[in-house]
């Protein structure tokens, strides 16, 4: 799969499940600060990054994630 | 010291019969039942078919997906009936309310439906699928924090879960805080969103719910020969409650004063009535006592009136120990018949129904009052509203677990 097809991915995700407005997704958004996803709401980005790309995803993968385009990188090398 | 009066300068409220205060009460005089079939989930299997819903009301058009998938229904509801309550109290331009402020919320089983959802998860998928916001949506006092945190209230908050006497219990406890002078207005009332497959089995296991399947709007009949049990409902009610002081300094208008509150436990049974209604009965002495007046002084008794054999009986009797003679007199009326059982969210809006019938001097009616009962023989304002000067109003609210919580609201 190429990054931006993951990117397309995530950002309907993004919009499908977790309601954000779609013109927020871009690759340099942040996800704390420009998405609103807290502490809570990170475990559920995971949840659904699992569910959608059938990979598991350990918490000390995502210390270094801060952004959509670094989520979108770890998942690319994951697949 | 003389204690501080204290005074409610705003409400709101969605429940059955409307998504604003003044809808509400336009049914209530009306007599219209807010009780229908149930939409919110498939009820083929259960002995229950019927429940008081909030209708017309999308949380993710209020306040967006992204907000609204966080909380529990009940949470939304909180949100939106503590938003109207400020803006009636002229309120709606803050900020953050600040720590002068409390908040005090009633709540009989808070997100159940979002604990009854994970665990259907965790047996279908297992421990790593569970919603993690789970915890955040199931606990009693979701709605409280949630409403603090958007309305930045920073003061005390307190959530009550005495059942079905939980949010009397809360207005009543946000009267003390602001007569002690803890603080100088308090945002209280109740929510309850409990109505889900599991808890309509579970509550028709003990018999407490109506069975009349065929008939929803007549099926909820307090004091009525034929009532066979109450009806669920749902809802948030708020009150903006403030010393008298706070009000005058801000200008805004007083709907009442909040002057009685009652609270005793029956240590009897964890569901049944005592005999004769003898905690209601000491509640409701206890509220007049606090209130300086005698029940001769009391002009109308919102009842907790649930529609339950036991309770209107147990109830009615309590009223003639207190009130004697002038018990056959007085105008009495369930606004249940109309709403349903809102649960731990009734004491809030009871407390609102009385306090509007003094604003407006009319008594709301218990409709489906149609064949009388010699055991509940008071007047309580069979099928029709009645216009009525009211000074004094009281009402009665009796949970689950032996609670009984009264509150007397006075015009001046």
């Amino acid at each position: 799969m190429e990054v931006n097809e993951v990117f397309e991915k995530v950002k309907n995700l993004f919009v499908e499940e977790l309601g954000i407005d779609a013109e927020k997704v871009t690759m340099e958004a942040k996800l704390e600060e420009d998405l609103e996803i807290d502490s809570l709401g990170i475990v559920e980005v995971v949840m659904a990054f699992e569910d959608e790309f059938g990979i598991e995803i350990d918490d000390d993968e995502l210390t270094d994630v801060g952004t959509v385009g670094q989520a979108v990188n770890l998942l690319h090398s994951k697949l | 010291m003389s204690k501080r009066r204290v005074v409610v300068t705003g409400l709101g409220t969605i429940n059955p019969l409307g998504n604003n205060v003044s809808d509400t009460w336009e049914n209530l005089i009306n007599g219209v039942s807010g009780i229908d079939s149930i939409t919110a989930f498939d009820t083929s299997e259960l002995p229950v078919t019927f429940a008081g819903e909030v209708k017309n009301f999308d949380a993710n058009d209020y306040m967006g997906k992204q907000h609204a998938r966080k909380l529990d229904r009940s949470g939304h509801l909180s949100i939106y009936a503590t938003e109207e309550a400020l803006k009636d109290a002229g309120l709606d331009n803050e900020e953050r309310l600040g720590p002068n402020v409390g908040i005090v919320f009633g709540t009989g089983i808070g997100g159940i439906g979002a604990t009854e959802d994970a665990v259907r998860t965790f047996d279908e998928r297992g421990p790593s699928r569970v919603n993690p916001l789970a915890i955040t949506q199931l606990m009693p006092n979701s709605s409280t924090g949630q409403v603090a945190i958007k309305f930045g209230i920073e003061g005390p908050s307190l959530t009550i879960t005495t059942a079905c006497a939980a949010s009397a219990n809360a207005v009543g406890e946000a009267k003390n805080m602001i007569e002690n002078g803890i603080v100088d207005m308090v945002v209280a009332g109740g929510t309850e969103s409990g109505t889900t497959s599991m808890t309509i089995a579970a509550f028709a296991q003990i018999r407490a719910l109506s069975t009349k399947n065929d008939s929803p709007q007549e099926a909820c009949k307090p004091f009525d020969k034929n009532r066979d049990g109450f009806v669920m409902g749902e809802g948030s009610t708020v009150l903006i409650m403030e010393s008298e002081e706070s009000a005058k300094s801000r200008g805004v208008e007083i709907y009442g004063y909040v002057s009685g509150y009652g609270s005793t436990t029956d240590a009897y049974h964890i569901t049944a009535p005592a005999e004769g209604g003898a905690g209601a009965v000491k509640a409701i002495e206890k509220a007049l006592k606090d209130a300086g007046i005698s029940a001769s002084d009391v002009d109308y008794i919102n009842a907790h009136g649930t529609s339950t054999p036991a309770n209107d009986k147990n109830e009615t009797d309590a009223i003639k120990t207190v009130l004697g003679e002038k018990a056959h007199e007085i105008a009495i009326s369930s606004t249940k018949s109309m709403t349903g059982h809102l649960l731990g969210g009734g004491g809030a809006f009871e407390s609102m129904v009385s306090i509007l019938s003094i604003k407006h001097s009319k008594v709301a009616p218990t409709i489906n009052l149609n064949t009388p009962d010699e055991e509940c023989d008071l007047n309580y304002t069979p099928n029709n509203a009645v216009d009525l000067e009211i000074n004094t109003a009281m009402s009665n609210s009796f949970g689950f677990g032996g609670h009984n919580a009264v509150l007397v609201f006075k015009k001046s």
